[in-house]
């Protein structure tokens, strides 16, 4: 047994986390940073942040990750660390030349009070940033919220310190993509040009975080959104924020700057959030849906429709983020699959809310909790009470699947052993398609497994 | 000893390496880019600050202490004091394998513990919710041992997780409570941590447990962490010859096993950089005198076997020493020379820790490759130039603040293993107690040495060099291949292993073979690309080629 401590009997706990359903800050304000052209993340704050959080972003994409840091000593710690942060974007644009410098916090200058926003002005004052270059910042201190929280302020700070309105309105609509894999914002824009819709999305991390082996490291690759790019979402007609925690900050912000509408979706995991958002998205782009989604949309309802038996009443545990496992759990419940028990680390009323909105009449008794005390300590004791059929969620998910012989499929952030996910979608009615293939695998490798002899079928 | 490889003109390569770099910064990076003469040893700045800015390979303190030191060890609760991410990076990412004997036997290496601190405990001090949680990891547990780990907001807020533990401990009674102040600014790199590791393993474990052991050739290892069961090998070889294993800092240990540590006869140390100070200590406290081992490469594992039997000095032990060392070598010798011919003259780099880019050169020269650069990430002078240098350190604002323990001899416990004229001996027969001669001494005249490696650096010498293999960690691997060069990674053994021992020296052999000779490297192109309409091969990097 890995997890041999793990005890049956659920005791309420206010002091220690045991198994996190969620990380800080910084590294989704990194991750979402690496979505702009040309862009260098850094990490304000001693060095150990900054090498934590690139690890895993590599070990999670198996590319390179690049970011710098202040490297905060004692010194810094006690005096501010304004002098590391000018003294880093000097060095920055003399040594990497980045169009875009996007400095994030961490719990250490959030503690000291830097202020980022006084710093890179003083940067920009004493001429240290280059004619045509950006610094731009977020705050990211995670004693508050989570990695989500961390993705969700550094796309609001790229919305509200780039964008302008020229007072012409562009034919276009802005994208803002939650937090999802590149290869799900490859798909947001295969879909979108498939609708005939033209989009910004932002960030865009395809072609910067499953880039081609071609023998030449790209420091800044292909793909992200360009800055050209990003100024000209305060002209687009109404953007639609995928993710109600990752992304609609950032559209808040839009619109208070430059008064461009927005909606709120899900992000289009499985069936009926894509029906959502393609019905969104024609409806803002004035454009009707072609047939080839319909299509897409007809593969999936019938692969649904065809291996219903093996779906239904199979009891579910997950764990994740709140944009995702939102959908997730709707789709669940169109699949007529049970989810039974959902923790994430995330807080936010938003999630309960919204859980409770899909539960309900579906799944009325499904333990689900988010925020301080919701971690994978509790989900694996819950499991143990009311053990599950399936579990699905991020990598450290496998001690769990292990010790309790559960079927266990990786989604979510971070997936450190299995790729994948950054080269295929689970977005849209295809990715609703790979989802529920790697489901149905899931469960009918394990009725093989544990058939009786007599009862092994080949055809299923 | 001169390569037969051609080297660049060094002195050009390390002007090409600080050229583009702001004058100040260049200034400071030539003092940790030297070129190597192995009968001269020059200096090498190291241990001192990282450039702001300039992309380093380095982590912080924190991670020394916990995630190096203190992790391995399986049954303490360690419990991280600060906001969660911390703590979540540090969980499991490691690879250090750990068996316990039964199913009932304590392990919490695969669980995360952390009190997730949150604003208000920011503001309004976070010691009642540590002690809070403390309580629970307690009661839930019942662990023999929990330690606590400081992250940066902790120090400055002001919680005292020293009196916090101290205040668990006594209440407890049957559970050892304690605390490291290991916030991540202290020091300039992970060695900080390793530093505040030591002292308190020392201060709160070592010497707790006083049941004599009737073992023959009592034996501590040091600075080893059983990454991908490098620790599991060792302790086949030791049982073999015969040598009882007391107690290991830290891979596959117990708290119990640490605990009793001081009644061992030599401590051998594997990693220099992490542990020495642990050496040290229990030499003064209990006089137990060191000896720097390595048991990365065949050969040098024959060595230290020897070098442990010369130590004890006991015939028999010897002679068992020689007769394993003639069991195990067929096989690698076996294995080595159908290898040979496909690494034999090739190059390798390795920057990484603060002893494996020392100890891994011995396992490539096994293979015929020449190591034609090298550095550490976050060692101190001593770790290139050898212990010699030590007086010559001067010790800076960062350092000056990690507590240096008093320690005293043990009024009890005392009990010098060897005395002077014995060690005195030794030396004559040409073993180093409580001695380190570092790396620069082993590798060849002209190689270079670069102390915290930038990534400027890193993709600069890789496109002048053009090496085999590029050893390094998980953040430059993907970066280095992309240049269609292969990246050993000597943190984690890219989830291979183990690497010592003779059985580790053969899957190393075996795994460098794979790596430089993979088809993969050759497919790189497309046809169309080859045909002329695509650009050059060769390694490029998009900014060092502008
Ligand atoms: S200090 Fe804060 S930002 Fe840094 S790793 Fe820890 S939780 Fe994350
Ligand atoms: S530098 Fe500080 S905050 Fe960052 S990981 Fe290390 S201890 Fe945590």
């Amino acid at each position: 047994m890995l997890l041999r401590h793990t005890s049956t009997e659920v005791k309420e706990r206010e002091g220690l986390t045991i198994n996190p359903a969620k990380t800080c800050q910084p590294i989704g304000a990194m991750y979402a940073a690496l979505g702009i052209h040309g862009c260098l993340p850094h990490s304000h704050g001693s060095q150990g942040c900054c090498s934590y959080h690139r690890s895993t972003l590599t070990r999670h994409y198996k590319e390179p990750v690049m970011a710098a840091t202040s490297s905060f000593t004692e010194g810094a710690s006690v005096f501010g660390g304004q002098a590391n942060l000018l003294a880093a974007i000097e060095t920055i644009f003399a040594v990497y030349d980045p169009d875009i410098i996007a400095v994030h916090s961490t719990c250490l200058s959030e503690t000291i009070g830097d202020d980022l926003q006084q710093i890179t002005r003083k940067a920009n004052d004493d001429g240290k940033i280059p004619e045509g270059k950006h610094v731009i910042f977020a705050s990211t201190p995670s004693f508050i919220g989570s990695h989500v929280t961390g993705y969700a302020n550094m796309v609001a700070g790229m919305a509200d310190q780039f964008t302008v309105s020229t007072g012409e309105k562009k034919n276009q609509i802005n994208i803002i993509a939650g937090w999802m894999e590149p290869s799900d914002m490859r798909e947001i824009k295969r879909i979108s040009q498939e609708l005939g819709v033209k989009i910004v999305l932002f960030p865009d991390t395809s072609d910067v975080l499953d880039a081609p082996m071609t023998g030449k490291h790209e420091f800044y690759p292909k793909g992200g959104t360009t800055v050209e790019e990003l100024k000209s979402t305060g002209d687009s007609l109404s953007s639609l924020a995928l993710g109600c925690i990752s992304a609609e900050p950032a559209a808040i912000a839009l619109e208070k700057k430059c008064k461009v509408p927005f909606e709120t979706l899900d992000i289009p995991i499985g069936l009926s959030a894509t029906d959502r958002f393609i019905m969104a998205l024609s409806k803002a782009g004035s454009v009707t849906v072609p047939d080839t989604i319909t299509a897409d949309r007809g593969r999936l309802v019938d692969v649904m429709a065809d291996m219903e038996q093996y779906l239904y009443g199979k009891k579910v545990a997950l764990f994740g983020d709140p944009d995702q496992l939102i959908p997730l759990t709707e789709f669940l419940l169109d699949l007529n699959m049970k989810p039974v028990h959902i923790v994430s680390g995330t807080p936010g009323q938003r999630f309960e809310k919204r859980m409770h909105q899909i539960l309900e009449t579906r799944a009325p008794g499904t333990n689900f909790k988010n925020g301080i005390g919701a971690d994978m300590f509790l989900l694996h004791q819950w499991m143990k009470n009311e053990p599950v059929d399936l579990l699905i969620g991020n990598t450290y998910g496998k001690y769990m699947a292990r010790d309790e012989d559960v079927p266990f499929i990786r989604f979510g952030f971070p997936i450190l052993d299995r790729i994948g996910h950054s080269y295929f979608p689970s977005v849209g009615y295809s990715g609703g398609l790979r989802l529920l293939e790697k489901i149905l695998t899931a469960i009918l490798d394990r009725q093989d497994r544990d058939a009786l002899e007599e009862k092994f079928e080949l055809v299923m | 000893m001169e390569a037969n490889i051609h080297f660049p003109d060094p002195s050009k390569v390390r002007e090409e390496l600080i050229q583009k770099y702001p004058t100040k910064v260049a200034k400071k990076r030539s003092k940790s880019i030297i070129v190597n003469d192995p009968d001269l040893i020059p200096e090498v700045q190291a241990n001192v600050r990282t450039v702001p800015g300039i992309i380093t390979q380095r982590g912080c303190s924190y991670a020394g202490c916990k995630g190096v030191v203190l992790g391995p060890t399986r049954d303490i609760v360690n419990i991280v004091h600060g906001p969660i991410g911390c703590s979540f990076y540090a969980w499991l990412t490691r690879r250090n394998q750990t068996r316990p004997e039964t199913l009932e036997d304590a392990n919490y290496i695969p669980y995360c513990f952390s009190t997730d601190m949150q604003e208000e405990n920011v503001v309004f001090g976070g010691e009642k919710k540590l002690k809070v949680a403390i309580q629970e990891a307690y009661d839930l547990f019942h662990p023999k041992s929990i330690a606590i780990f400081s992250t940066c907001p902790v120090g400055l807020i002001g919680d005292d997780v020293h009196a916090a533990s101290k205040e668990m401990r006594e209440k407890f009674g049957d559970c050892n409570v304690f605390g490291f102040s290991c916030e991540g600014y202290r020091g300039v790199s992970q060695s900080a941590g390793h530093h505040i590791a030591n002292n308190g393993v020392f201060k709160h474990m070592v010497g707790r447990n006083n049941t004599p052991n009737e073992g023959k050739f009592k034996i501590n290892l040091l600075g080893e962490y059983n990454i991908g069961g490098d620790a599991f090998e060792i302790e086949r070889i030791f049982e073999k010859v015969g040598l009882t294993l007391i107690s290991s800092f830290s891979g596959n240990s117990t708290v119990g096993q640490i605990e009793n540590a001081h009644i061992a006869d030599l401590n051998v140390i594997l990693c220099h950089r992490s542990i020495n100070y642990m050496g040290d200590m229990m030499e003064t406290k209990y006089g137990i005198p060191w000896m720097k081992v390595n048991f990365v490469g065949a050969d040098s594992s024959a060595k230290s076997l020897r070098k442990i039997a010369e130590y004890f000095g006991d015939e028999e032990l010897k002679a068992r020493v020689e007769e394993v060392i003639a069991e195990e070598m067929p096989r690698v010798k076996a294995i080595i020379e159908e290898i040979l011919p496909r690494t034999t003259g090739k190059t390798a780099m390795l920057f990484v820790g603060g002893s494996r880019a020392h100890h891994y050169q011995d396992l490539f020269t096994e293979l015929g490759m020449t190591t034609v650069a090298a550095g550490y990430e976050f060692a101190h002078r001593d770790d290139y130039e050898g212990r010699d240098v030590l007086p010559k350190i001067k010790v800076d604002a960062d350092s000056k603040n990690i507590e240096e323990l008093k320690v005293v001899p043990d009024p009890e416990l005392y009990n010098p293993r060897k005395t002077e004229a014995e060690l005195a001996e030794l030396k004559e027969k040409g073993l180093e107690i409580n001695g380190y001669s570092g790396m620069m001494k082993q590798m060849t005249k002209k190689s270079l040495v670069v102390d915290d490696l930038s990534h400027y650096e890193s993709e600069k010498l890789i496109e002048i060099y053009k090496p085999d293999i590029f050893c390094a960690g998980i953040k430059e691997k993907y970066v280095v291949q992309k240049m269609g060069v292969p990246l050993k990674q000597l943190h984690s053994y890219d989830y291979g292993g183990p690497y010592t021992g003779f059985v580790g020296a053969t899957n190393f052999y075996k795994d460098i073979d794979r790596m430089v000779n993979n088809p993969v490297w050759k497919l790189i192109k497309a046809p169309w690309e080859k045909a002329g309409n695509g650009k050059s091969g060769g390694i490029e990097a998009s900014y060092v080629t502008q």
